[in-house]
Parts: structure tokens; sequence; C-alpha cells
């Protein structure tokens, strides 16, 4: 017996001695160097046959990647993912050429050096995209170009037209802690650090005082506040989405409401015959306090192995008639201004206010939060501080 | 030609043979070097991987990782109350969870050990097994949708004025217990298996009441099976992140794990030591009380 408990513990030892000497084999390797390379192509050459891309879904079809492999020999491989993080991921593997990014992935990669920086006279439909969507925080960096706007959208407030009476015309109806206690348990919100910035869209409109102007650059007060106002909504929500299957069944089983959504999960309920109502695609309006949207950006990876065919790509999509096939695909207003003459449905960028600038000044893009207020202080909360604050206020 | 690349073959499987011949060590390690390498490196290496992550920091922003030893994650695990509120409901739910697995395990696993026949004894093992076949995702939408509002439960419910328990955290107690409870099965039934039927006729010769025999004689012998299974529904539980994210709002270890792994893989290794941490304390109970005397 003594013999044997003297033998297991050396082969104890030898295992812990294996590890040890294991880990400092990944730890000596383990540094490696991703910085930029800032380079930027001066010409598109000859397409290099294939094209790996990461997605939103619905962004690359067949619909516009036949002809566009016909045009060019690049073919077409495309991941989907469901979540910025996942995109933010995916790009640091190093194993795509470009990725259509939102605003609360894209300082990261560029911040990662995941992404080069494009040069838009490369890309001859640059010109005539919407101005306003060009130089923004969210794909211009230190006045360089990051990628080549793609689109964008409102956060919708959706309800079950059954339940919500009167049709809401307000977040108050979701973050109000006495009228969302109406719909306790029976709210949907969004599962992402990104959410507080719907409630800090909320208190700018609500509470003056905090001063808040950019709802992505929060002081410790501001922040604070609105962490306090997700706090008091937890107990009503019925469910943190996501995913937008999970969303979109939860509606459908009636688990729950009202709350923030997407396009894409609004269409597919009313595709099947749900009582559902959103804004604005449905009326033509935002809450009154405005809201929080995406307007996404195609951008190149630092690593990438098919440069030219991603450049092509890249006009491709903002391609006028290419643009406007994409955007109803989706539902989201085109950055091509000249998609608009290009839509089946005659009225689509109406509806959508792709020209109409004064409906964006109420949308706030997707941003990442970062330290630097943009006012020269530097005590503004960045993404770390809000993914610690979400765990926070989910308990 | 073909006879030629055969003898040759026959040759050198020949003189690898002779290498072999009479050096048992060698033999073994042979044999071994595979599935220990695969073990060490592939199993043991990622744990060793994570440790190390667990020290590091990351920078906010671009994501890089300061590959110097720092102690803040464990601090915010420590100092942050919400880890750990997350830390306990974890545990807790994994204890519910084991408990209600053995209540419900054990006279299953009884009647599949001593008193089914054999035909009874081959179906019952093939039902208690049949759930393992299909996806556990499957199995977990299956339950989000019958707990739903307007799902089967309330429906059955209704008439008599009673609700489902809905989405949260009775939700998540009872979608864990029964995905386990195979785990839970199984080895109980090894165990009982094993008891001699001797032992229970000599008891009840003695005068024993059918209680006594459970107490005295059955349970005993059955306990390291209970402790056993116990480390399967235990653990399992304390790793699982689909089903609270399917059927509650509530934060788990792994679903902290999941929502910080691609932003503050650093914290997440930190957090993912903790169900670790525990399984170990876990394992050294389960030795002391004998669960693993027979395998």
């Amino acid at each position: 017996m003594r013999t044997q408990d003297k033998h297991s513990g050396r082969t104890a030892w030898l295992v812990i001695a294996g590890l040890l000497a294991f880990m400092l084999l990944i730890a000596g390797c383990g540094s490696s160097d991703n910085s930029s390379t800032g380079k930027e192509l001066t010409k598109v050459g000859k397409g290099e046959g294939s094209l790996s891309l990461i997605s939103w879904a619905g962004y690359v079809e067949s619909e516009w990647t036949k002809p566009f492999e016909q045009k060019t020999g690049c073919k077409v491989s495309d991941k989907i993912a469901g979540t910025s993080d996942e995109m933010v991921q995916l790009m640091r593997t190093g194993q795509y050429d470009g990725v259509s990014a939102s605003g609360n992935a894209s300082a990261r990669l560029v911040e990662g050096g995941d992404v080069d920086p494009v040069n838009v006279s490369l890309v001859p439909n640059y010109e005539t995209i919407f101005s306003e969507l060009k130089d923004q925080p969210y794909n211009t960096f230190d006045g360089v170009h990051y990628g080549i706007p793609h689109g964008r959208g409102a956060n919708l407030l959706m309800w079950n037209t059954n339940d919500v009476k009167p049709a809401p015309t307000s977040w108050d109806v979701v973050l109000d802690p006495k009228k969302a206690a109406k719909y306790k348990g029976r709210i949907s919100a969004y599962d992402d650090p990104i959410y507080i910035a719907d409630a800090s869209v909320y208190l700018k409109a609500h509470q003056p005082d905090l001063g808040i102007e950019n709802p992505y650059e929060l002081n410790e007060e501001q922040f604070e506040a609105a962490i306090d106002l997700l706090k008091e909504q937890r107990p009503n929500v019925g469910e943190y989405w996501s995913e937008a299957a999970k969303q979109i069944s939860a509606f459908a089983n009636e688990d729950v409401e009202v709350g923030t959504t997407w396009q894409y999960q609004y269409f597919e309920l009313l595709g099947g015959g749900k009582p559902v109502a959103a804004s604005p695609a449905s009326q033509g309006f935002l809450p009154k306090e405005g809201a929080t949207g995406w307007s996404d950006t195609w951008m190149i990876s630092s690593q990438a192995k098919h440069p030219n065919c991603m450049y092509m790509w890249m006009d491709w999509i903002v391609s006028p008639k290419i643009n406007a096939e994409v955007a109803q695909f989706f539902g989201e207003a085109p950055a091509q201004s000249l998609a608009c003459e290009q839509t089946a449905e005659k009225d689509f960028c109406t509806k959508y206010h792709a020209e109409n600038p004064a409906f964006w000044k109420r949308v706030y893009f997707w941003e990442t939060p970062v330290s630097d207020c943009g006012n020269g202080s530097e005590d503004c909360k960045n993404y770390n501080d809000w993914l610690n604050a979400w765990t926070a206020i989910k308990g | 030609m073909e006879a030629g690349t055969a003898m040759e073959r026959r040759s050198v499987g020949h003189r690898l043979a002779g290498l072999f011949h009479g050096r048992p060590r060698l033999q073994a390690g042979a044999l071994l070097a595979g599935p220990v390498g695969w073990l060490v490196v592939g199993y043991l290496g990622s744990l060793a991987v994570l440790l190390i992550a667990a020290f590091w920091t990351v920078s906010p922003l671009s994501g890089e990782l300061t590959r110097s030893l720092s102690l803040e994650n464990f601090e915010t695990l420590f100092n942050e109350p919400v880890y750990r509120d997350v830390i306990w409901r974890t545990v807790r739910i994994a204890a519910l969870v084991t408990v209600t697995d053995a209540i419900l395990a054990f006279p299953i696993a009884f009647y599949m050990a001593k008193l089914a026949s054999r035909r009874g004894k081959a179906i019952l093992i093939v039902a208690v097994l049949l759930p393992l076949w299909s996806s556990y995702l499957v199995k977990v939408y299956a339950w989000r949708t019958m707990l739903s509002s307007g799902g089967i439960i309330n429906w059955a419910l209704e008439p008599f004025g009673l609700h489902g328990p809905g989405f949260g955290l009775t939700a998540v107690w009872l979608v864990m217990s029964y995905l386990w409870l195979p785990y839970m099965i199984l080895p109980i039934y090894a165990g009982l298996e094993r008891i001699p039927d001797s032992l229970i006729s000599a008891s009840e010769d003695l005068g024993a009441s059918p209680f006594t025999t459970f107490r005295r004689v059955i349970l005993p012998l059955a306990f390291p099976a209970v402790v056993a299974g116990s480390i399967f529904t235990f653990s399992l539980t304390l790793g699982d992140f689909i089903t609270p994210r399917l059927v509650s709002n509530s934060q788990f270890i792994g679903t902290v794990v999941f929502n910080n792994f691609v932003t503050n893989l650093p914290l997440a290794s930190a957090l993912a030591l903790v169900p670790i941490v525990v399984m170990i304390a876990y394992l050294l109970v389960a030795r002391k009380l004998g669960a693993f005397e027979h395998i």
C-alpha cells in the first residue's frame, strides 16, 4: 500500500512538472505582434480568384455574389457572425479578407490593428455615397478612412398590438420604472453591453441636467445614471435576447410583449402573421427620444490574402443597383445615394428615410465607447467598463 | 513488384516486432504515447493555457493581451459582488440539481437492478439512454417551448387555475435535472447491480424490515455510486451555459464566461477556474466518501 502511494505520488509530481514546462512553453512563445501595417493599396490589380468575408446575416447573398463572381472571378465565401464580439474574434484569426463591421466593432478592429486603412479613391462608387455617412467616428479614425459605408438603420421599438395599448411613442414604456411595471416580466431587452446606450439616449431626453451629448461618451455620473436605470428595468425584463431567433420565439409565444428589436425580427414576425407593430418602419416615426442604430462599414483585414478582390467587393456592394438590392433584402436605408433610383419598390428610400438627414439626427449609431470623451477629457467609460457594468446589471 | 513491397513490408514489420520483443517498457510506451500525448497536450495543455491566461490582462480596445502576471482578474472576481452572486447561484443550482437527480434516480435504478425482469431491464436501459441520443440543444429548446407562456405546461395547468414556472431559476433547475438524470441513473444502477442479492436475503432472514434493510444494507453499499453519479450532475450543471441562456435571465458562471471570452479573455479564464477549484474540492470529498473505490 505504502509503496503504491509513493509511486502514485511520484507520478503526480511528474504530471505537475510536465504541466509547468508546458505553461512556460506557451508563455514563452505567446507574444505576437499584431500592430497594423498601415499600408494602403495604391492600385487595384487583377483579382486573386477568391474572397472570404465575415458579415451580418442577409448582407452576402447569392443574388449579388453570383454576378460579382462572374464579373471579377473572385469566388466569395462568407461566414455569418451573430454579434459584434464574434466579428472581432473572427477577424483576429486573420483568416478573412473583410468584414461588415458595426460601430461597436470598428474602433476595436482599428485599435487592434486587425484592419487596414481603405484608399477610397480606389472605390469609384464611394463618391456618391450619402455625405453624412462619410467621415464618421465609426469609420474614420484620425482622418484616415477605414472602410466603405454599407447602409444604416435604427433599432426599433416593437410591441404586441393585442396587449400594448395605446401604441407607445416613447421608450418610457420599457425604461420608465413606473410605466414599465405595467409590463413586468413581459419586456424584451437586447443582451449586449451596447444596450446601455439605449438607456443613455432615454436619459439624454428625460434628464437633460445630466448633460449627455453623445450616448457612447459617458462620464462617471452619466454612466452611473444609465446603469441605475437598467438595474431598475431588470425585474421588469422578461427576456434578454442576443440571437434574433430567440427574440422571435419569445414574441411569437407571447412570452414578451414590448422591447427593442431589429428590422429582421420585425419582418419575420409580421411575415408569420403575428400581431406586432414597430417604429419606425411601420409608421414612419422614431420614439420621441430618438433611438440607437447601426451604420455598417465594409473593412479590409490587415492580413487580407485577397486585397484586390476585397476592393472590388467594396465597390460592388455600394454600386447603385446592388446597394438597392441589398437594402431592400435586409430592410435598411442604402448608403449609396444613386441606389434610390434603382429600388424595385418605388418609395423605398422615402419609407426608410434614406434621403432625409433630419431623420438620422435622432439616430445614434453604435460606436465603441472609449476613454477619450472627444472634448479633451479622458475620463469617459471605455468598452471594458461597459462590459463589466453589463454583467453587474444582469446580476 | 507487388511481391517485393509485400516482402519489404513484412521485413519492416518483422524488424519492428524484433525491436519490441522483450522490451515491455517500450511496448507500453508505444501503446500509450498516443492517448497520453492527447491527454497532456489537448486536455491538460488547454487547462494550463487557461490557468496562465487568468493572470494576464487585456487592453479594452485593441484586445491586445498584456502577458505579465497580475492578480487583477482575481481581485475583480473577489471585489465585485456580482461575481460572488453568480458563483453562489451556480453552485446552489448545481447542488439542487444533484439532490433532485439522486432522489429521482435511486428508485429507477433500484427497480432496474433488482426487480425488473431481464426484458424489462433492457427496455429501461434503452429508455434511460434514449434521451442521450438526441441533441442537447433540441432538448433545451423543447423545454423552452414547453415552459413558454403559451406552452403545454401552462395549457395543462390552466384548468386547475395554476401557472407553470415560466422562465427563470426554477426552469433552469427543472431542465438541468431532466438533462443530467441519465448520468445519475447509470452509476447507481451499476452500483446496485454489484450488491449480491444474498445480502438482502440475509438481512431479511435476520428479521430486518424492508426499510431497515434499505437503510443499513443497500444505501451504505450504494452510496459511493450515488456520489459517483453526483460528480456528473454537479460538474455538468456547474459548466453549462446554454440552458441558463435559453430558459432564464439569470447569469451563471458559464454565461458570464461566454459573454466575456472575446472581449476579456483573462477575466473569463479566471472565472472559468472557479468551477475547476470547486470540482477539485468536490472530488476530494467524493474520494473520502469512497466514490472511486470500484473504478
